[in-house]
């Protein structure tokens, strides 16, 4: 009997550990908060100095996960195509490097460089800032709508429906998204799923 | 086609084989270096997630690249053999991709001699199936569907050994 209590206890702990971690985060129509968050040049940069934005398009990304490298790419393509449109490419790395070490700081510049990323990819060193975005994986996109309000969440998920190969992506939600935000209508679908790596968090 | 007998033949020994090798598998005898491995779309992956009998199934989505699946794998390993014969059965559904199941995927799996069938699902429109597996699955993994004919519990999270047996005992509360 006691191992059965024992298991029950286990079991509720699980299920409390799960709830806790789901209910973060934003959902779309929140505000998102500003971040200051190290560069790969080593500046400090945050949303709120891109002064003449419509819009940011923020990636939880990171260099080992083989679905993030999938899509480095076509990252790349869409901030060329939409920062000059006023939807800058902000990219996060979430990672723990103690966890998870081709995701240190030192990596990131290295991988920037040989990708030629276009976009800022920032190091959230304190993992501050992906748990009140709630990003689970990465990667993991969060489209932001700059409103008289503030940041508003129009739109969170994929950046489309071929990890493995754009060509074949016949939905390509973010692009629809932003699209949708430049016609001043709410993105639809406004959330989708993707498979990704777990954000690597060290075990407290 | 010149000898339809022979041909029928052929493949009634060709379907044999086919169920042979299932049944094989449901005893949990298969050699592990032998594994043929069965690469799904979801469609195909779904029958599975839909038995309903005697049997408790944990179905563990994984990837060789994905480094807190890989920690817990041993575990659902040991919780394979040590249930065969209490009707407590392992599936290891793989996210590798395709182009690397030869290069990647086999060589892990006899590694790590792996005695739960290995099935991949290559199915890009995640965002369909995704919910379809478990409307609070994000799509990171691991992450692990539990059910039997009476319960069915989905966890997006690494497991230890004895949280995955709580789980067996909590939809088997005759094994305790």
């Amino acid at each position: 009997m006691k191992q059965m209590k024992n298991i029950v206890i286990l079991t509720i702990a699980i299920f409390a550990f799960s709830f806790t971690v789901s209910a973060q985060g934003y959902a779309v129509g929140d505000m998102a908060s500003d971040f200051k968050l190290k560069n790969v040049d080593g500046k400090m940069v945050s949303l709120s100095d891109y002064k003449d934005a419509k819009g940011y398009i923020v990636i939880f990304t990171c260099n080992h996960c083989p679905y993030s490298v999938a899509y480095e790419d076509r990252i790349n393509d869409i901030n060329k195509k939409y920062a000059p449109l006023g939807y800058p490419v902000l990219a996060i790395n979430p990672n723990d490097p103690a966890v998870s070490p081709g995701d240190s700081f030192d990596a990131m510049v290295v991988r920037a460089k040989e990708k030629d990323f276009t976009f800022p990819y920032l190091f959230d060193d304190k993992q501050s800032v992906f748990p009140k975005y709630g990003a689970t994986r990465t990667p993991h996109v969060y489209l932001l709508d700059k409103t008289d309000a503030g940041n508003k969440v129009a739109y969170i998920g994929a950046i489309d429906n071929n990890h493995q190969d754009a060509a074949a992506a016949d939905q390509k939600f973010l692009e629809d998204a932003i699209e949708a935000l430049r016609n001043n209508k709410q993105p639809e679908p406004n959330f989708t799923k993707a498979i990704g790596c777990t954000i690597k968090v060290a075990k407290k | 086609m010149e000898n339809p007998i022979r041909y029928i033949l052929i493949t009634t020994f060709i379907i044999g084989i086919l169920f042979t090798s299932a049944d094989a598998q449901d005893n949990n005898q298969k050699k592990v270096t032998t594994q043929e491995i069965r690469v799904v779309d979801f469609a195909g992956l779904q029958p599975l997630l839909e038995k309903r009998n005697d049997t408790t199934y944990i179905v563990n989505f994984w990837a060789t690249w994905c480094a807190p699946c890989i920690k817990e794998l041993p575990y659902f390993k040991q919780i394979h053999e040590k249930y065969a014969d209490k009707k407590v059965k392992v599936f290891l559904v793989s996210l590798d991709f395709e182009r690397q199941i030869e290069t990647r995927l086999k060589p892990f799996i006899e590694k790590n001699k792996l005695t739960p069938e290995v099935i991949v699902l290559n199915d890009p429109k995640s965002n369909i199936w995704i919910d379809k597996i478990d409307p609070s699955w994000s799509g990171a993994i691991p992450a692990t569907l539990f059910f039997n004919s009476n319960n069915r519990l989905f966890f997006e999270k690494e497991f230890t050994y004895n949280e995955i047996e709580a789980i067996i005992m909590q939809l088997n509360p005759q094994y305790n």
